[in-house]
């Protein structure tokens, strides 16, 4: 069922690819909510590349969930299964809305429907976890993003997303840099520090909900969101100063995440920490407000999504076959599993940002962005935090393939879950290879 | 015929009950209340939409016409809270039959359907009379009536939560009818839009701002307007299940409208708020009930008490409408008269079916440990209910929130929002207490077995109902903001 839903969901995304290049804009109203609120869907290059992202991803780890929930004995597998779809249509949702009315609709669905995935053990620890979970998504949401909406109503009369921004005109100096504070902090899952803590709490779900939500859908669906509302709610036009105090938090949360995750010693917190830095790479190079830079984000999007759920798959497919959690556990693994550490490797490499993975696509776009805009600040933050991904990360796969470890009996994970983490692996490399496509979408985002 | 359905909808129930007194058996009381409930919902519904397409409707009671005789005025706000009382009776009757089977001894069960009859003439009175007297009287009839529904509860303590109820609630209902009296003196006439008339021509204000203020504290009480709500929590906790939803859902807001209708139909013209600070004080009183109820209801370890503190908290969101004072709050206001209501009466007969269940009368937290396994279909609507009280997108909640922020905004009051969000996010706190232990806890006994089909249908309808009015607001938003629009133009 997951599998079909997944591939339907996809194909049916993937038609809309060639209308959307050509300029078009699909647009559904569902119906209006409140006076001169609508609910909307429309697509357009950023929405389409973030949902084709989820629906194909849902596919691969639709199989890798199937052999990691068999292979752990997990319980619940149909509530399982029924949050996960739900989950990633909310994700959709929030890739397709239209206007903020609707994005907000789905992504507040979104934190209510993954609560399940969270907790899904239903210990005292989940419990602990859930509760991060919800009280730091909610109160973010609540607290600012939700003053942020009706503050933009009532300034601008609208909350459709427009090419251009909304906003300009109707807020200038003070007001527009309270708003995107409103904004950046309300729109919790794109984690900036220090509305971060929801997810390396998240991380006592079941790694596939860890690999999907917790890399793809849902703190993609954060940072979509600060795109989107910087692209279309503020705008190109509306002047790098507002921005800058965002570059300094975006930039203090890739190098502070990036401490946090070389000190971490679990291996899912610290995949957990890699995301925060990495989510605020896409934040950094919108706030930079270049069309190059912002293409760089977008592609970030893509490029980390692949890398991210690769580790991830991984660090289960290690948990499944081997029951280990910790870095320090890994020496000899990576004999005993070689795909598993391969595509881990080529995980490693992208989150670095080296060829031949998709990383360093993206990153090459962030710093041209970050070049022509004079932006040293970001330059110098890209640097520091490329070592500090490699100090992390070679690590790991170096005491995999190099060092001895315990004799053990074991092998590879369940085939669904190789075969899934391998085809990961595979995408992050394709899309070093062939990036036209996500380029493509890219570089129209805002026209 | 068509023209005394106003008639019609207070008379339906004041007749029903002595009926059922006389008859005295718990079928027919329970028939009769039910088939009461859904003609007054007709009766509503054929008023409001008369309203909408022709404008006000004046019924001249006894044929004596206004301002003389007693004038049942029905206008968009008047026919919004009959529609919003009648909606919440149509689901309670039908509950009622097998909860109040478990809750109430034998003897005494159709003198619940009585009173409950009673109550609902009251309330409908409330909302549909012109006449400042009366109003008064159907006031009575309705608190007297919810005074013996309480103390019939279950428990014993519901005795004395009862007393509790009576006393402050006879404060409150003399103060009020001294405000009347005053009104009546300085003008001569009881009915309401004539009152409007003529207070414009008095010109010693001093009887006219304690008329306000005594107005203002007597209906405080009757709407458990913060820090005057000492009375709600244990009447909310004690009282059987289906007294507890209906009152929950209807009473307070009823008094709401009273509020409603003095201060922007009665009083607005007149240079009162500039002597007394009203709108100061329910900006601050409300955002001291949204704030302090939520906080108390996070702590409290009865469900019942936790959701009527919960109450307390949500009819602050009322009352700050009321504060903000302009077009998008009041809309907010009064939409959240009916969004409140569906949200609380959803999550009051939920509780029932888990109390009955359970057996027991008081639920703590334990009791709900596993209704997630136990009882889905309840413990899924206690969830939607609870995010529609914390304002969740996509539930009724979230649309007053929506209208009271923009409210806030226009005004500039920064705080103001701050409260409402914070409000709304300690919501989470309480709501996910009950979220959490039901689907977190193991439950006790593993034996699935839902609530009998009447009483969860009717509790699995309103739960609905929050979900439906957070998207389709044409009635809830579009009701109120025709009545919000009314109120700021004045009756004239």
């Amino acid at each position: 069922m997951t599998l079909g839903g997944a591939a339907a969901t996809f194909l049916s995304i993937l038609r809309f690819v060639e209308p959307v290049l050509a300029g078009e804009r699909p647009r559904l109203v569902l119906g209006e909510m409140m006076p001169g609120l609508a609910l909307v869907l429309e697509l357009e290059p950023l929405g389409l590349l973030f949902a084709l992202i989820a629906a194909g991803l849902w596919l691969v780890s639709g199989l890798y969930s199937i052999g990691y929930m068999r292979g752990n004995d997990e319980v619940h597998q149909t509530r399982f299964y029924v949050c996960f779809a739900l989950a990633i249509a909310s994700a959709i949702g929030v890739a397709l809305a239209g206007n903020l009315l609707t994005l907000y609709l789905f992504y507040e669905a979104l934190t209510l429907i993954t609560w399940p995935l969270v907790t899904h053990h239903g210990d005292a620890e989940a419990q602990r976890g859930g509760r991060t979970y919800l009280g730091v998504l909610l109160a973010s949401s609540l607290l600012f993003l939700l003053p942020a909406m009706a503050a933009t109503w009532w300034l601008s009369g609208t909350l459709d997303f427009r090419p251009g921004g909304i906003l300009a005109g109707h807020a200038s100096g003070g007001a527009a840099a309270g708003l995107l504070a409103l904004y950046a902090f309300g729109i919790g899952k794109a984690a900036l520090m220090p509305i971060h803590r929801w997810l390396p709490a998240a991380m006592v779900a079941p790694t596939p909900v860890s690999a999907l939500l917790h890399a793809v859908a849902v703190v993609k669906a954060g940072v979509f969101s600060i795109v989107k509302v910087v692209v279309y709610v503020f705008g190109f036009d509306f002047g790098a100063e507002a921005f800058t105090w965002l570059t300094w938090v975006a930039g203090f949360t890739i190098v502070a995440a990036s401490i946090v995750a070389l000190r971490s010693d679990n291996l899912k917190r610290r995949l957990a920490y890699s995301t925060v830095s990495q989510l605020s790479y896409v934040v950094l190079a919108a706030a930079v407000l270049t069309p190059l830079s912002l293409a760089g984000a977008v592609l970030h999007i893509a490029a980390h999504a692949f890398g991210k759920i690769t580790l991830f798959f991984a660090a289960g497919a290690v948990y499944t076959a081997a029951h280990k959690t910790e870095v320090s556990q890994l020496d000899g693994v990576g004999r005993r599993m070689p795909w598993t550490f391969a595509a881990f490797g080529v995980g490693a490499l992208s989150m670095i940002g080296l060829p031949p993975a998709a990383g360093f696509v993206s990153k090459w776009y962030i710093v041209s962005g970050a070049l022509a805009a004079e932006h040293w600040l970001a330059l110098a933050l890209i640097s520091a935090s490329t070592l500090l991904n490699a100090g992390y990360f070679l690590p790991i796969v170096y005491r995999a393939f190099f060092k001895e470890g315990k004799d053990e009996d074991h092998g590879e994970a369940p085939w669904t879950m190789v075969a899934a983490l391998v085809a990961t692996a595979a995408l992050t490399v394709a899309m070093f290879f062939w990036a036209e496509l996500p380029l493509a979408l890219a570089r129209r985002v805002g026209a | 015929m068509l023209e005394h359905l106003a008639a019609l909808q207070v008379v339906l129930p004041l007749v029903a009950a002595p009926l059922i007194v006389l008859v005295r058996s718990r079928p027919f009381a329970w028939l009769a209340t039910t088939a009461v409930s859904y003609l007054c919902l007709l009766c509503s519904v054929a008023l409001a939409w008369r309203v909408a397409s022709a404008g006000p409707i004046s019924y001249a009671l006894g044929a004596w016409p206004p301002p003389w005789g007693i004038e049942y005025r029905v206008d968009a706000l008047s026919a919004f809270v009959l529609v919003a009382v009648s909606l919440t009776a149509s689901f309670v009757a039908p509950y009622a039959y097998r909860s109040i089977a478990a809750e109430v001894t034998r003897d005494r069960q159709y003198l619940v359907y009585a009173m409950y009859c009673l109550a609902l003439a009251g309330l409908l009175g409330i909302a549909i009379t012109g006449d400042a007297f009366n109003l008064f009287v159907f006031l009575e009839i309705s608190s007297l009536a919810s005074y013996v529904l309480v103390a019939v509860g279950p428990r014993r303590q519901a005795l004395v939560a009862a007393y509790q109820y009576m006393l402050m609630g006879t404060v409150g209902a003399t103060f009020y009818v001294i405000g009347v009296g005053l009104l009546y003196l300085m003008t001569g006439t009881l009915n309401l839009v004539d009152m409007a008339e003529r207070l414009r021509a008095v010109e010693d204000v001093r009887p006219l701002l304690a008329a306000l203020a005594f107005i203002t504290v007597g209906i405080g009480l009757k709407l458990a307007l913060f820090p005057l709500h000492q009375w709600l929590p244990n009447a909310y906790a004690y009282a059987p299940t289906m007294a507890t939803a209906f009152l929950a859902a209807t009473a307070t807001k009823v008094s709401a409208y009273v509020l409603l209708r003095y201060y922007f139909t009665v009083f607005d013209p007149l240079p009162l708020f500039d002597r007394l600070p009203t709108r100061e004080l329910f900006v601050a009183l409300s955002m001291a009930a949204m704030v302090i109820g939520s906080l108390v209801a996070v702590f409290e370890r009865d469900v019942k008490r936790l959701f009527a503190y919960s109450s307390v908290a949500q009819i602050g969101y009322i009352t700050l409408g009321i504060g903000i004072d302009n077009q998008a709050s009041l809309t907010g206001s009064i939409a959240h008269l009916l969004n409140h209501g569906v949200a609380k009466g959803a999550v009051f007969l939920l509780l029932g079916g888990v109390a009955l269940r359970a057996g027991s009368a008081a639920l703590t937290l334990e009791h709900l440990a596993g209704l997630g396994r136990r009882m889905p279909l309840t413990a899924f609507g206690l969830m939607l209910a609870g995010l529609s009280l914390i304002g969740v997108p996509g539930t009724a909640g979230f649309v007053t929130k929506w209208y009271l922020v923009v409210g806030a905004l226009e005004r500039g009051w920064w705080w103001v929002v701050a409260a409402i969000v914070a409000s709304s996010f300690i919501a989470v706190g309480y709501v996910w207490r009950v979220v959490e232990a039901a689907y977190l806890r193991a439950p006790a006994s593993p034996i699935r077995v839902e609530a009998p089909p009447a009483m969860m249908a009717a509790g699995a309808s309103m739960a609905a109902l929050c979900v439906y009015f957070g998207f389709d607001t044409a009635f809830n938003v579009g009701g109120a903001a025709d009545a919000a629009t009314l109120l700021l133009r004045g009756l004239r």
